[in-house]
């Protein structure tokens, strides 16, 4: 059974969500406080919602310097399954682990609603479960989500079919309606939506599990 | 020496910035007309304990760039306080 550390950082707040939803999917989950410098034994690891470290100064940029980045940073590198959703994206790409940075949303508007994302790459350890072209629905909660990146940046993601997920209506102002990439190998992906929140058709919508599906299933069939 | 410095924050030219677009577009309604190019950004002042006005700059600046701004967006200058 793959067992997957949730990192709880001072502040994060979707860690329980993160964790039932791993469960709901036949996999263990384990918090692990963001003092952690290891993620020996574990197969993959979630980056959950909330606001790390109060997301003083920027979202993510406190938080890239707890003790577990560097481990996530190692787990990464040895192609390990990490995924950040939302905060958990806003640190990745903080720390440099995705290409790009979270602008406030276009209108300065905290957004918390529902959103149709395409999959637009079946490549990462995110997507691969779900067909390019695919529609699902998956709730969005943020205020600093909007995707930006230079020229280099973006041609290089499109280069590579690193975006891995676009809206189908931007809600935010992202670049090119992403609302999701992954770093060059695919073991690393963030997205600003919540699929831990889509878990039920009872409560909205059950697409969340086409990619934690993916995710957690394929964290479990790693060789780390 | 303790030198006084401060370091300002601003988004990269070409980035958009909904706050300072947002602040701009009330300006109209309180009889400020004529302003335009409104930018926000932030602004941070430290206290350097440095040899030399040249390094204490250089502390600041590194911070500035390590920490205080992300690079993807946003451009930093540090710049003595009082200068």
């Amino acid at each position: 059974m793959a067992r997957i550390g949730v990192v709880v950082f001072p502040g994060s707040n979707c860690e329980y969500d993160a964790a039932n939803a791993v469960s709901d999917l036949g996999a263990t989950p384990e918090f692990v406080w963001h003092t952690q410098a290891s993620f020996e034994g574990f197969d993959g690891i979630i980056l959950p919602g909330g606001f790390a470290h109060g997301d003083y100064l920027r979202p993510g940029a406190l938080a890239r310097f707890s003790p577990v980045m560097g481990a996530v940073q190692a787990f990464a590198a040895a192609g390990g399954a990490v995924l950040g959703i939302c905060n958990g994206f806003q640190v990745l790409t903080e720390a440099g682990l995705l290409p790009g940075a979270l602008q406030k949303n276009r209108g300065l508007t905290f957004l918390c609603q529902p959103s149709t994302l395409v999959v637009t790459s079946a490549r990462s350890v995110l997507t691969r479960n779900a067909a390019v072209g695919q529609h699902l629905s998956v709730p969005i909660n943020h205020f600093s989500g909007s995707y930006n990146c230079d020229d280099a940046t973006y041609d290089a993601l499109v280069a590579n079919d690193q975006i891995v997920l676009r809206y189908l209506d931007n809600p935010n102002g992202s670049r090119d309606n992403i609302a999701g990439v992954s770093n060059e190998a695919g073991n690393v992906v963030g997205l600003m939506p919540h699929p831990e929140r889509a878990m039920s058709t009872l409560l909205g919508s059950a697409d969340g599990r086409v990619l934690l599906g993916s995710f957690v299933g394929l964290a479990a069939t790693a060789t780390l | 020496m303790n030198y006084s410095v401060i370091v300002d924050v601003t988004l990269r030219a070409g980035i958009a910035d909904p706050e300072g677009a947002t602040i701009e577009r009330a300006l109209p309604a309180l009889g400020f007309t004529g302003i335009s190019n409104v930018r926000a950004g932030k602004s941070f002042r430290l206290d350097v304990e440095a040899p030399s006005a040249e390094e204490a700059l250089a502390q600041a600046t590194a911070i500035a760039q390590r920490l205080l701004s992300n690079p993807v967006m946003e451009d930093s200058v540090a710049r003595l306080a009082g200068e």
